[in-house]
């Protein structure tokens, strides 16, 4: 990790005075996953979402996507960035996390929790993300995941 | 984010997360545990009383961790969960492939 993440702070084009929107480019090395973390959950020390929400399932859940789209996504291609965009409202707030990918599909990832797969050291990232936010989409070719955390 | 070992009575080694076990950090934890291995030590309590939280990649080095250690005779245990992270490893289902105490000490007490 050498080059400092900025993070883009403005209020939302289409919202109120409590909205806001985020964008952070982050490089495909996962040193980055846990400063980009911090950086977007900073952003929410007040508001829309409890601080327990904040502390665990938007940290988790943005990691797990941000992970997946460096290291599968981009497979840590430092040429290829993640963006991330947060929009910020006052009933919900949805994260687009995208790389530079083909995409994939995410109904043919195996359920973690079946007896055979249980002792494996990874394949859990998209079980546990979809665990721990209201509401998952995926853009059409596979490169852009839509999380949303609903307010509360 | 630091992990610090700490060698407690019957040679059972505390490992204490501080921040977060993620994917940017896990190696880290994994080579000290395994250097810990290496050196003897057998019995591992990890510590999450200061955790905030724990990624599948983390969770997936516990797994790996784990196996290694159980393969050479010894025994790795779980304890100071929140609420949030224990539901996570009953989400996951890996409640079931670990022991899991409440405290430090209750852990300890176990092996």
């Amino acid at each position: 990790m050498t080059q400092p993440l900025r993070l883009d702070v403005r209020p939302s084009a289409t919202g109120g005075a409590s909205d806001f929107e985020l964008a952070l480019d982050v490089p495909s090395d996962l040193g980055y996953v846990g400063p980009a973390v911090e950086l977007i959950a900073d952003r929410f020390k007040s508001g829309v979402l409890s601080p327990r929400r904040v502390r665990f399932n938007l940290r988790t859940a943005l990691a797990e996507a941000l992970a997946n789209a460096i290291a599968y996504g981009n497979r840590h291609d430092p040429r290829r960035l993640v963006h991330v965009r947060v929009e910020a409202g006052r009933d919900a707030v949805h994260i687009h996390v995208t790389d530079a990918g083909a995409g994939f599909d995410p109904a043919a990832v195996p359920d973690p929790t079946l007896p055979g797969r249980l002792e494996r050291e990874d394949g859990r990232g998209l079980f546990v993300l979809r665990s721990l936010v209201d509401h998952v989409a995926f853009s059409a070719a596979g490169n852009s995941i839509c999380l949303t955390l609903r307010a509360g | 984010m630091t992990f610090s070992l700490t060698k407690g009575k019957n040679g059972v080694v505390v490992v204490g997360v501080d921040g977060q076990l993620i994917v940017g950090n896990r190696q880290d934890m994994k080579q000290k545990v395994l250097d810990s291995l290496d050196a003897g030590a057998r019995k591992f309590v990890i510590d999450f009383t200061r955790t905030g939280y724990i990624d599948s990649s983390g969770l997936g080095v516990l797994v790996s961790l784990s196996k290694k250690i159980r393969e050479q005779g010894g025994d790795l245990r779980l304890a100071g969960l929140n609420e949030d992270l224990q539901t996570l490893f009953e989400l996951t289902k890996l409640d079931t492939l670990f022991a899991i105490a409440k405290t430090p000490a209750e852990a300890l007490a176990a092996f």
